[in-house]
């Protein structure tokens, strides 16, 4: 990756929430991260409403059959190099829905992960520290 | 017909939590049809909960949807302990009315706060999840997360009220209480807000009554039924408190509805840390007997139905559940025709769609999107700025 | 609650009853008579359909129609079984629009049909990546994972 390329994804990362198949749960909780207790807004991360705009996917979820393509179509779009990050146990390995038909398996088998959150939902801190992680990762 | 088009709601969008997916017919600015399509977040729950024991069942029907996530495992285990026709122990039946009515609030409060956003008032988002907060934060306190609660089993709870809880959840009851007046008095003396939602998204009694619609949005349209008064189940019966209903059947009197309910679920709360006795929070189950039962209690967005047969075994044999939203949503067919496009996107979000429930709706209309959702508020926006220009204000 | 068990009686003396407790009320009624029980249920005594549930039973499919009287707080379920090899019911959803997505989730998960239904679509699975054959609600299909390539 180049150094520029690098310098921009690392400040201010753009985020876009990208939910497949999830409780709702995890999703609530990357919200709240926008609202007055987290705001981490201060730290110039964005939630987008566009994935072309988006320095990291936040997902969340399993994924189904239905979504799949519609979660591929997605990342497709999303301006590379994008950080792929998985939150709540749902997208790390599917969690309790491992046995059902219609869940065709956790994100990394079919994206590319960068970093994985785990918790039911993860808490908000949690969710801080992890994409923090992610980025100091680069 | 000359000018008909259809308007794809819907992909991935950041601020409503979920996806979701509506085709709509329009005429110029009229919507004249509508299409729901849902799916998109079919998981299998009904498939997976036969490979589970009845302890284990409350676990994964909570993460049906995060925002329920007490009322599902509330009415699992009521029909549970339907087939067993069992009573619980008295304090059970107050911790689970405790719980049940904070997540309401705590629903109301994130409702409110969409809609808010929908209309373009980002300054009400941000007060009602603040406030949010510390709903929360007796979550934390009370059963050690705070999402996914974890509250019921079979019998009766897993976590008792510690004597030193009581006055930390008083005095966020006292907060929420004041900044719920305060929202509801700020947000219906906004006559800009209150005439963006006066008048949209009209459901008839008779609708909401062949839809089967449940929760707020039946109640605000005149369909005063509420399960928690009409088949007492945890404490419902033994406190007092009113079931909220507007004839009106527009957004506002959903709006209404939601709020004084809030207001209802500080007064159930209060009563029961009032009342609740001393003694065990359980009752043992020996075996599940071969039968069939039903569980339902009232859900913050209307009345969740679990209908659970046993076989005599440790593992139910089929397990049906059946979320608000899946009946409420489908009333959105008849709420959301005949008005504009800009009306739109409050009216599907009016009912409180809960998709993770219903199942999920959500798609990428093959690059022909002429709508995104963040258009479509745009567009809401944009109504609202008329209507304050308008006003003058 | 009682009241209208004994009209329900009266009207359907054919029907098979069970009476679980004070709330709930199992009325198993011959195949042909669903539509009118339902339409006795929801018009003229106004209840609220919660919803419909399909099972598979060694006896066949049982279809249950739960109906919530919700001024009494009792809980009326319709049951009808229909055998294996003739899976049909029929539908309501022409005259009462809020059994028309639960048919369409019968008729996709377990195979149930339902004649008369006007818009019989998949609801819930995907429309790509989806056998139609498959069945998962039956007790016959195959539930392990490694059989449908994940
Ligand atoms: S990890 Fe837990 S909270 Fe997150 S989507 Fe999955 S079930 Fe819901």
């Amino acid at each position: 990756m180049s150094k520029l390329g690098l310098w921009g994804l690392k400040k201010s990362p753009w985020v876009y929430h990208l939910a497949a198949a999830p409780c709702n749960n995890c999703d609530i909780e990357i919200l709240e991260l926008l609202t007055p207790r987290y705001d981490v807004e201060r730290f110039g991360v964005v939630l987008v409403g566009s994935p072309r705009h988006a320095d990291a996917l936040l997902v969340t979820g399993v994924i189904n059959r239905k979504s799949l393509p519609r979660v591929l179509e997605v990342y497709e779009q999303a301006a590379k190099p994008c950080l792929v990050i998985c939150i709540g146990s749902c997208t790390c390995n599917t969690h309790i829905f491992r046995n059902s038909y219609n869940v065709v398996g956790p994100y990394d088998k079919h994206l590319p992960v960068h970093a994985y959150i785990p918790g039911c939902p993860p808490k908000p801190e949690a969710m801080i520290l992890g994409v923090v992680k992610a980025l100091s990762k680069l | 017909m000359a000018g008909r088009r259809i308007v794809p709601i819907g992909p991935y969008h950041p601020l409503q939590e979920e996806p979701e997916f509506f085709k709509l017919v329009v005429e110029g600015e009229k919507v004249v049809d509508i299409e729901i399509h849902i799916g998109y977040n079919h998981r299998g729950h009904e498939f997976i909960s036969p490979e589970l024991t009845y302890d284990q069942v409350p676990f994964l029907v909570e993460r049906i949807c995060g925002i329920c996530s007490n009322s599902h495992p509330m009415a699992a285990v009521m029909a549970v302990e339907d087939i067993c026709n069992l009573e619980i122990p008295e304090r059970a039946k107050y911790l689970r009315t405790i719980v049940h009515e904070l997540e309401r609030i705590h629903s109301h409060l994130l409702w409110v706060g969409l809609a808010g956003h929908f209309i373009g008032y980002n300054t009400v988002w941000m007060w009602a999840w603040k406030y949010r907060e510390h709903v929360l934060e007796v979550f934390e306190m009370l059963v050690g997360n705070r999402n996914h609660y974890a509250m019921n089993k079979p019998g009766g709870v897993r976590h008792d009220l510690r004597p030193e809880m009581v006055k930390p959840i008083r005095d966020a009851m006292d907060l929420v209480e004041k900044k719920v007046w305060m929202l509801t008095k700020a947000v219906l003396d906004d006559p800009v807000i209150l005439s963006r939602l006066e008048g949209v998204g009209i459901l008839t009694r008779a609708q909401a009554l062949a839809y089967s619609t449940t929760g707020p949005t039946s109640r605000g349209s005149g369909v005063p039924w509420d399960v928690r008064r009409d088949e007492p189940h945890a404490a419902y019966g033994l406190v007092d408190w009113n079931v909220i209903c507007f004839p009106e059947g527009d957004v506002l009197a959903k709006t209404k509805v939601r709020m004084l309910e809030m207001i209802e679920s500080v007064k159930i709360i209060r009563q029961c840390l009032d009342r609740i006795p001393e003694g065990p929070i359980e009752a043992r189950i020996e075996e599940v007997p071969p039968g069939e039962g039903c569980g339902r209690t009232e859900a913050p967005r209307g009345e969740v139905f679990h209908y659970m047969r046993s076989d005599g075994t440790n593992r139910p044999l089929r397990h049906k559940v059946r979320a608000p939203s899946y009946m409420n949503i489908a009333s959105n067919k008849v709420a959301c025709v005949g008005g504009t496009i800009a009306d739109a996107a409050l009216t599907l979000a009016a009912v409180d769609p809960c998709y993770c429930c219903t199942e999920r709706m959500a798609a990428f209309e093959d690059g022909r999107l002429k709508y995104t959702w963040n258009e479509l508020l745009k567009l809401s926006w944009q109504k609202t700025e008329r209507v304050r220009a308008r006003m003058g204000r | 609650m009682r009241e209208a068990e004994s009209k329900l009686r009266e009207r359907f003396p054919e029907a098979d009853y069970h009476r679980h407790n004070e709330n709930r009320l199992y009325i198993r009624v011959p195949r042909e008579r669903l539509t009118d029980a339902c339409r006795f249920l929801h018009q003229e005594r106004g209840m609220r359909l919660c919803i419909c549930t399909g099972i598979d039973t060694r006896e066949g499919f049982e279809v249950l129609y739960h109906f919530s009287d919700d001024d009494s707080g009792g809980l009326y379920t319709l049951k009808v079984v229909v055998p294996k090899d003739d899976p049909q019911v029929d539908s309501q959803a022409g005259w009462f629009p809020s059994t028309d997505w639960i048919e369409r989730e019968m008729h996709e998960l377990l195979g149930i049909d339902f004649p008369g239904h006007p818009d019989m679509q998949p609801l819930l699975t995907s429309d790509t990546d989806w056998n139609p054959d498959w069945k998962p609600l039956r007790r016959d299909y195959e539930r392990r994972a490694e059989k449908h390539g994940r």
